[in-house]
């Protein structure tokens, strides 16, 4: 696809890793779901359990299953299951990305309100990832 | 012939639904009875059916999703939630690209409203997470009713009149031009009322982020009638916000637990699959009899999370 000749750079850099961003992640969801589905690597919640623990709420599954929340997953990922993690989590990464991409070019254009909008959505997105907000459970 | 098929697929749909009635009371009942593999099953099936009649209704994804699954299947809702968000995040993903790219989506029109949205959304989010279920219920019936009211009364305006750009657009050079293929001409478009929109948006993004919905539904009003995009560039705009907004939200139901690979992972391929298949049926199918339908769905689903909630029809 040809971009417009009126579309601003930024916009086409944005585009661009968008665009490889998304199909990077879905190829490896459904590589990892595979891997899950035929039992490659074994789960940390037997397939069979969940219907136990889907009913429940998160907070309830976290303390249940005993999986901690936030990043801790990281250390689950050679469990079939929490390997699809790595691929949720990038696609929720891509847009950070994607933002990281377009601060140089605002930077270079002198565009100092835009650089100063993505460099807070970029610290924004990055605190939301942290899992330093943590919500009650009930 | 194309009725016919629409006919058949919202019978297909309800009577899958019909189906997890009968099996929701089965695992109720006796886990055991139902093999776990069902549940993703049905699910995939549903979500597949759920994309193309969200390409045909001209909704997101992520709106249909929501209601119909929290309310027919037996995920608690922070499972459906969280779901729901990267539902909408996968969609809003795979569309943004092109949509930029086109000219369409408006990058620096898009930046400001997301930044508002996406801190929202976070609030939302541990709000939607604190609550009750029978709270999240009834007030996720409620606002599916809300937005069947404004899919049925608002209009919506191809090419709003801007007689002058707001102060605050106009420093921040929101404007542009795009070349519209079916005239073949380039429209160049500005805005007005910005501060009122960014105002708006804090209440979009707590929404989006609570109820897990994506927020195409409430985007696309303020963008076309209150601040005067045209009608392509609020669609695309919308459709590319949700890409930022959700992840957000998506994070927080992430870190705290509410994803389960086994419900997030065959309702995305589903309904990007579904999606696809809806784009090639776009082509032969009557757009408002398909939004009518989905309207009707929504309706259905939102008074059932509304009597869920109130404990009426559990």
């Amino acid at each position: 696809m040809t971009a417009d000749k009126n579309i601003k750079e930024e916009q086409i850099a944005y585009a661009k890793w968008l665009d490889w961003g998304m199909k990077i992640g879905l190829i490896l969801l459904i590589l990892t779901f595979i891997v899950y589905l035929i039992g490659i690597l074994s789960p940390q919640i037997p397939i069979s359990e969940l219907p136990k623990y889907w009913k429940m709420k998160a907070h309830d599954y976290l303390v249940s299953a005993g999986i901690h929340p936030g990043w801790a997953w990281l250390n689950l990922i050679t469990k079939g299951d929490f390997l699809n993690f790595v691929p949720i989590a990038f696609l929720g990464a891509v847009t950070v990305l994607c933002y990281i991409r377009i601060l140089p070019i605002f930077l270079k254009k002198k565009d100092f309100a835009y650089f100063v909008f993505a460099l807070i959505e970029c610290l924004i997105l990055i605190l939301a990832a942290s899992g330093l907000l943590q919500a009650g459970g009930h | 012939m194309k009725i016919r098929f629409v006919i058949v697929l919202v019978l297909l749909i309800f009577s899958l639904l019909t189906c997890n009635f009968a099996f929701a009371e089965t695992t109720a009942s006796n886990q055991g009875d139902v093999p776990w593999w069902i549940w993703p099953l049905i699910l995939f099936i549903a979500t597949f059916i759920l994309g193309i009649l969200a390409v045909l209704g001209g909704v997101g994804g992520g709106v249909l999703f929501v209601p119909i699954i929290g309310g027919f299947f037996p995920f608690n809702m922070d499972f459906v939630r969280g779901a729901g968000l990267f539902v909408a995040l996968a969609g809003a993903l795979a569309a943004g690209p092109g949509l930029l790219k086109r000219g369409f989506a408006d990058l620096r029109l898009a930046i400001p409203l997301a930044l508002i949205a996406s801190a929202s959304s976070i609030v939302g989010a541990m709000i939607g997470l604190a609550l009750p279920s029978n709270v999240v219920n009834t007030s996720l019936g409620l606002t599916i009713l809300m937005i069947v009211a404004i899919m049925l009364l608002a209009k919506k305006s191809e090419y709003p009149e801007v007689k002058k750009a707001d102060a605050l657009s106009q420093a921040l050079r929101i404007n542009g031009i795009y070349n519209e293929i079916s005239t073949g001409k380039e429209i160049e478009w500005k805005i007005h009322r910005t501060p009122q929109a960014l105002f708006l948006f804090i209440a979009i993004g707590i929404m989006a982020g609570m109820f897990g919905l994506g927020a195409g539904w409430a985007n696309v009003p303020v963008l076309n009638l209150l601040m005067g995009a045209p009608l392509k560039v609020s669609v695309a705009t919308s459709k590319f916000l949700l890409s930022i907004t959700d992840t957000s939200a998506a994070w927080i139901y992430l870190n705290n637990g509410a994803v389960i690979p086994m419900i997030v992972v065959p309702s995305i391929i589903g309904i990007m699959l579904g999606s696809v298949v809806g784009v090639r049926i776009l082509a032969k199918a009557k757009p408002k009899v398909v939004r009518y339908i989905v309207i009707g769905m929504l309706l259905f689903a939102g008074l059932r999370a509304l009597l869920k909630g109130l404990a009426i029809w559990k």
